[in-house]
């Protein structure tokens, strides 16, 4: 089915699923969008979903849908996707159309072909058997809007020649994100296709040798080139390993990995161990890590000097099968001026598509945080212990009163207030505000010398396998998911959980009385826990809402429910990612909620929406966490392509892409102040990343495992991170920010020099009884909580 | 190559496979198959990875496997879900391996009476781990099953405390159980304490070591700082151990076993009434190896008479539940062995008289409790202050001195108390309606004749009771939940009084017997035990026990001094002697001086919860015994 709009001359492609009837159309489901045709959108937005089924799937993030609950969305959007490029139909994209016109031919939807085929202006005979090879080529890229600058394979614009355009050309074509994040291969889509470009015949023994001669090359430059042009080496390999695999050369691809495989960088084990197994060309097809690899460019920075010299070294050799692949598979972002030493590439490395590319990482971020309305903080100076719950904050030292002050003036750096439409302040959320600014009065000041306590909260008993946990804000409530598809909340204050009443019930209550909220409570139903039913697989993610009426949690049954805390029951199932779902966050205002899953989308929900707002696609691999930036206007994802992406929650781009851990992501957690982010994986590191400038800013090494959890203190002094290996740290983070001079350069080439002052940040090491943490919490006070089920 | 880097399923295994399924391959197709397999299983691996990961383990499970072929649209592969390893065996001609896969019987386990106990519940703990960044050194709390590494400190005192408990000196001994009834560090110990008390089956020979064991739980159950848990369990099952094991230590009739039979009974009342919530069912558990010991005519005296006491300790309903259902049939096996006058019987005839006071103490306060529960119910009590006015009608219209006021209320009336034990005892534990009152009386009275009836009525009215009343009183309050002081300072007065004040005047004047007995008897019984126990040995008890009855007291109504003076002996109990003896000699009093106690009062003071303070009304309760 397809439905063209005639508007901006654009042509919205929408394919769904055959089952999908025509006038549902207006509900895109998967808007293919043709070339960066279209106006009023970015076109880095990337619609499809990739291994979703066509139905049931959310809305692309330009729908209809968007205008009803991000108001602001349509004009800016409009303003960002300001393409320099607009109506004509370029090559491209008529190649694209073509191959939209030969799949809906394949699918008899012969009235659809003629339409699209009068709207676009195409001859008749567009489809002819000659047109086909190249529309073919077309469609594998189409279905992922893969490559702005070469429509189909073989007419790929050299990179390499290019090299000059290639910052030019980027920007202006808005590939910042489409770039490197192409392979958005929709249900399956031609795998043949994409695999189709390793077909190019060579002599599959040459291989070795071709290999070989760059390394000796390669060996021989002078020291300062060596290790930028190392880089290559990865990516050549594994491309020659699949060229021949794909090829059925396997004796000769079995060779050439045992020879070269020991040459590659040990954080590249991992996918090599993939690799490795993979020696035939039937188990290509399939197979999701070869076609992220193959469908994404492996972006490397190079600086122009090594450049030239790897350039001249392959061009006097005639060493075409090299350069091909370069030209193909590789995006080498040149820069000028110095290049980089072994530490600053290592640093950088590792992510399964290479670095970023750094146009990536140049949009503004709004990072600072929302003004906070003002409430009147009622002047009662008597210091109720009463709510003493959280423990006893010993030192009570007397603070300037930062938390009011810091509202009242509005930070440069944050976005409007209404940049994303967000709920109003109701009067209970008043109340919480100034439970909260009188806790902030209370609370500790940390430092180096003055390190929070620590209490665990351990499950007991959790044989069923505890896979989440999360605690509200004010340190009242736990909960925690498990594997055994329940979600159990557990109050650790003395106040029990109770139920409201039944609707009968409810009737006889006396609805004018001031205790209202209080008689509407089950006082029957008072226990210490609640345990809810509803998930269908292990619940892998969870989070409660600001307000502490609903929770979340998502599960690997393809799900994100949302749960009332009033009546312990579910409300809303979302079903959307239709895998499993590994995170899932509220957002810092309610409301809006992300979660990411195993389909490599991280989708943005409105609670009262059964439909995503946003899908941010683009990871390469499983979203395997999610967070809100404290401002909400953006989301933060890690995946197990081992990146960080920060997306834009008003226009659905990725507006940051960090590379450098060696791991698949699982803790993110941003600094109170909004300015950095801080991440941990499973190599065991946790890095630092300044927002605003898009740069690595520290590395803090000792834990041994995975790093499961990480959170900053209230006031941002001290980064906690809870491990597999069954500690806690907390590192200087004040230390670790404080010592940045960013300057003009590193920022604008995005060379980092990291220190290692690990030791030096590392203020303590704090180990439970076999007990892995994989929560952390700091209450209003600064006391630090951190939750695992003992594991004996 | 030469080197694997993986597991392979060779092209053999491929094709026995094949063969299996009834299928012939050549060789290039089963090679072609093999390496596929190969390559779907690490395929698979890799992506069951993913869900050990996301579950935040190390361990790859079954489970997690089956996650990543449902995933892959492959059908899932039931059947390795066991939690423990599956043995993986090889046949020795042919190389053959196998997972043994053994038949399980399916009619044994849907009829198998030991049904697994479901785990336990999940459930959230806290504690504080590093105070200011520094660590805390001393284990907060205990995660149950926990192997905690101890520290020195910790292990020196562990060694202290249980050699001086279990070592020769008195005082030690006395500051050590006070100490661990009060020290708030010790949490990490207990599960060691708990192994050291799980001790008594190997020195059931040994009546002072188990005693001293006996104290030592109660030192646990009393702390305030310790949370049992789980091993209430394992706490139960000791002190069930001393009330209802046919000691080693009793083969020797000098042996007092029956005093530490009646201590562990109060114990376990105590720890039932503090700690039973912490075990779900624990109560019903303890009715029914109570219930199975009495109703197994095998068992010796000793142990029923074990059964009965301990039956009598957890209050009148479980008295009501499961001793008077079966008082019919057991009352035939004793009579038998009561009628028997030859020499030979002698020493069980002595033990049947042990059970035969036992019962009839228990049955008598059966009748009372449900008396007055009726009679309150009744009067559809005030219920607000229990305390004062009804304590004070009950306390008369009971038996004086034997009940301390609080006591029957706080079981009429206090919600808690009597929903535990409704609750624990459940009416579809086992058929069983309650007998109506008069019912009740008739059939007790089939049995016990008179002396029953004597001692029912006993309670009204006497003026000479009144002295005694506050004396009685200030002593049940002051008396910690320490079963020890309770029992020895009060235990044996009932016995004794009912004995003496019939004796005389058979008619049964309700006035004679009360109070004052009460107080005689700890200041006679004070004198000496080796007396007594000479006494004993002398047989001289053994006699008849409806004579023994009618003997003539001794002691007379004595005065509130020799209940003094029995105290501040500061003896320790040398146990309860024939009751049949008692009235020849003054009988020995055991104890260890309250006084010991009353400093723990604040302690237990500041517990305060109602259990607690029931618990020790409750306790008075047992002083009949």
């Amino acid at each position: 089915m397809i439905a063209l709009t005639g508007k901006n001359q654009s042509y919205v492609l929408v394919l769904y699923g055959l089952c999908f009837p025509l006038i549902h159309v207006a509900h895109a489901q998967f808007i293919l969008k043709m070339a960066a045709v279209q106006g009023g959108m970015g076109d880095a937005d990337i619609k499809t979903d990739i291994k979703t089924e066509p139905s049931a799937d959310g809305f692309g993030n330009n729908n209809a849908n968007d205008g009803r609950v991000l108001s602001a969305s349509p004009g800016s959007s409009s303003s960002t996707g300001s393409n320099k490029q607009t109506a004509a139909v370029t090559p491209e994209d008529q190649q694209t159309l073509l191959a939209v016109l030969q799949f809906l031919k394949k699918n008899k939807l012969s009235e659809s072909v003629e339409i699209l085929r009068r709207e676009a202006g195409l001859p008749e005979n567009s489809l002819d058997p000659k047109a086909n090879e190249s529309a073919g080529a077309g469609s594998g890229g189409a279905a992922g809007i893969v490559d702005l600058e070469g429509g189909d394979a073989s007419s790929l614009l050299s990179r390499v020649t290019g090299s000059s355009s290639a910052g030019a050309q980027a920007p202006t074509k808005g590939t910042v994100q489409s770039g490197c994040c192409p392979a958005v291969a929709e249900d399956q889509p031609d795998v043949s296709v994409v695999l189709s470009a390793y077909s190019q015949q060579g002599d599959p023994t040459l291989y070795k040798v071709y290999y070989r001669d760059l390394k000796k090359f390669i060996e021989t430059v002078l020291d300062c080139h060596r290790a930028e042009l190392s880089q290559v080496f990865y990516p050549l390999f594994v491309h020659m390993y699949l060229e021949l695999v794909y090829n059925n050369h396997e004796s000769e691809a079995k060779a050439f990995f045992e020879k070269f495989s020991g040459d590659q960088e040990c954080y590249y084990e991992e996918d090599l161990r993939i690799l490795s197994g993979l020696t035939k060309k039937e188990h290509m097809r399939g197979n999701e890590t070869l076609l992220d690899f193959r469908t994404s460019k492996f972006v490397l920075r190079i600086s122009r000097d090594s450049y030239q010299l790897l350039k001249r070294h392959l061009q006097e050799r005639q060493n075409n099968q090299i350069w091909n692949i370069i030209q193909e598979h590789l995006y080498i972002d040149i820069f000028d001026g110095m290049p980089r030493s072994k530490s600053q590439i290592d640093a950088m490395s590792g992510s399964l598509a290479g670095e970023a590319k750094r146009e990536a990482n140049k949009t503004k971020v709004y990072y600072g945080l929302l003004k906070e309305p003002e409430i009147e903080l009622p002047l009662d100076d008597e210091d109720e212990e009463a709510e003493n719950e959280e423990g006893k904050p010993k030192k009570k030292k007397p603070k300037k009163d930062s938390v009011g002050s810091k509202s009242k003036k509005q930070d440069p750096n944050a976005p409007s207030q209404n940049r994303i439409p967000l709920p109003e302040l109701k009067d209970s959320d008043k109340l919480d505000k100034i439970m909260y600014m009188k806790e902030a009065t209370k609370r500790i000041r940390l430092g180096p010398d003055n390190l929070p306590s620590v209490c665990f909260y351990t499950f007991l008993n959790a044989y069923q396998g505890l896979t989440a946990v999360d605690l509200t804000d004010d340190s009242s409530l736990i909960a925690g998911g498990f594997a055994d598809s329940t979600v159990r909340v557990w109050s650790v204050t003395p106040k029990k959980l109770r139920k409201v009443k039944s609707a009968a019930d409810l009737n006889l209550i006396d609805k004018e009385s001031d205790d209202v909220l209080e008689r509407i409570m089950d006082e029957k139903t008072a226990s210490e826990s609640k345990i809810m039913y509803g998930h269908s697989g292990p619940v892998y993610g969870i989070s409660f809402s600001p307000d502490r009426n609903y929770l979340l949690s998502s599960s690997e049954d393809g799900t994100v429910r949302l749960w009332s805390l009033l009546t312990f029951t579910c409300l809303v199932a979302y079903k959307g990612h239709n895998y499993p779902v590994w995170d899932t966050q509220f957002s810092p205002y309610g409301y809006y909620f992300v979660s990411g899953g195993h389909d490599r989308v991280a989708r943005l929900w409105a609670t009262d929406h059964y439909q995503p707002l946003r899908i941010f696609s683009g990871h390469l691999a499983d979203i395997t966490c999610t967070r809100f930036h404290p401002n909400s206007n953006y989301v933060a994802t890690g995946s197990s392509d081992r990146t960080i992406r920060l997306w834009d929650v008003l226009s659905g781009n990725c507006v940051r892409i960090f590379t450098g851990h060696k791991g698949p992501i699982h803790s993110l957690a941003f600094s109170p102040n909004g300015k950095f982010l801080a991440s941990g994986a499973t190599d065991g590191r946790v890095l630092l990343w300044d927002i605003g400038h898009g740069l690595m800013v520290g590395e803090l090494k000792g834990h041994t495992d995975t790093i499961y959890s990480l959170r900053f203190s209230r006031d941002g002094e001290i980064l906690a991170s809870g491990s597999m290996d069954n500690t806690v740290r907390l590192w200087d983070a004040m230390k670790a920010f404080d010592d940045l001079e960013t300057d003009d350069f590193t920022a604008a080439t995005g060379h980092i020099h990291l220190q290692d002052n690990s030791q030096e940040l590392l203020l303590g090491t704090y180990t439970t009884k076999s007990t892995p943490v994989i929560h952390l919490h700091f209450t209003r006070r600064n006391l630090l909580l951190a939750a695992g089920a003992f594991n004996p | 190559m030469t080197e694997r880097r993986f597991a392979e399923v060779s092209r053999e295994s491929v094709r026995l496979m094949a063969e299996g399924a009834g299928v012939e391959l050549g060789d290039d197709v089963a090679a072609l198959l093999a390496e596929d397999v190969c390559y779907r299983l690490r395929e698979a691996t890799q992506s069951s990875s993913q869900f050990m990961r996301h579950a935040k383990r190390r361990k790859l499970t079954v489970e997690d496997f089956n996650r990543a072929l449902r995933w892959s649209n492959v059908e899932a592969i039931c059947g390795y879900g066991a939690q423990d390893a599956l043995p993986f065996r090889s046949v020795k001609e042919g190389e053959l391996f196998f997972v043994e896969d053994r038949d399980v019987n399916l009619v044994e386990l849907a009829l198998a009476t030991n049904i697994p106990k479901g785990c336990a519940e999940t459930m959230v703990r806290v504690n504080v781990s590093y105070l200011d960044g520094k660590g805390n050194l001393e284990p907060q709390g205990t995660v149950p099953t926990a192997v905690q590494s101890l520290s020195d400190d910790l292990l020196k005192y562990y060694q202290q405390i249980t050699r001086a408990i279990l070592g020769e000196d008195p005082h030690l001994m006395k500051v050590a159980l006070l100490d661990l009834q009060s020290n708030s560090k010790i949490a990490a110990l207990l599960p060691y304490f708990v192994y050291v008390i799980s001790g008594v089956k190997s020195v059931s020979h040994d009546l002072e070591q188990l005693n001293r064991l006996m104290h030592m739980v109660k030192s646990l159950v009393q702390n305030p700082y310790l949370y049992l848990g789980s091993y209430v369990r394992s706490l139960v099952s000791s002190v069930m151990y001393c009330i209802l094991e046919p000691l080693a230590a009793s083969i020797n009739p000098l042996n007092d076993h029956w005093t530490l039979r009646d201590y562990a009974a109060l114990l376990l009342s105590h720890i039932f009434w503090t700690h039973g919530d912490l075990v779900s069912g624990l109560y019903h558990q303890i009715l029914l190896s109570l219930q199975k010991v009495l109703s197994d005519p095998v068992r010796p005296l000793c142990s029923h008479y074990g059964a009965v006491v301990g039956l009598h300790a957890l209050g009148w309903k479980a008295v009501e539940r499961v001793l008077f259902p079966h008082l019919p049939a057991y009352w035939a096996n004793l009579q038998a062995v009561l009628d028997d006058y030859s020499v030979s019987n002698a020493q069980v005839k002595a033990d049947g008289h042990k059970v035969y006071g036992a019962i009839l103490v228990a049955v008598e306060r059966l009748l009372k409790m449900k008396a007055l529960s009726l009679s309150q119910s009744a009067e559809g009590q005030s219920g607000a202050h229990p305390g004062s006015v009804v304590g004070a009608v009950s306390y008369r219209v009971n038996s004086p001195g034997l009940s301390p006021p609080p006591e029957p209320l706080s079981e009429a009336a206090l919600g808690i108390a009597s929903h535990l034990q409704v609750g624990g005892a459940g009416c579809h534990w086992e058929e069983w309606t309650p007998v109506p009152l008069p019912a009740m009386y008739c059939e007790l009275y089939s049995f016990f004749g008179d002396s029953l009836a004597v001692r029912f009525s006993t309670g009204t009215g006497f003026g000479t009771h009144s002295p005694c009343t506050p004396s009685q009183l200030g002593d049940s309050r002051k008396e910690p939940p320490g079963p020890a002081s309770n029992l020895d300072t009060t235990r044996k007065m009932p016995q004794l009084t009912a004995n003496l004040n019939i004796s005389p005047r058979q008619d049964g004047s309700p006035r004679t017997d009360p109070p004052p007995p009460s107080l005689s008897g700890p200041g006679s019984r004070s004198r000496s035990s080796s007396s007594c126990s000479r006494q004993r040995s002398a047989g001289l008890s053994r006699e008849v026990f409806p004579k023994a009855r009618f003997t003539s007291p001794q002691t007379t109504p004595p005065a509130f001094s020799f209940l003094i003076g029995g105290r501040q002996m500061g003896q320790r109990c040398q146990g309860r002697r024939p009751f049949q003896t008692m009235f020849a000699t003054t009988p020995p009093v055991s104890a260890i001086p309250p006084r010991t106690y009353a400093h723990k009062l604040p302690v237990i003071g500041r517990v305060g919860k109602p259990v607690r303070r029931w618990t020790c009304s409750h306790y008075s309760l047992h002083l009949p015994l």
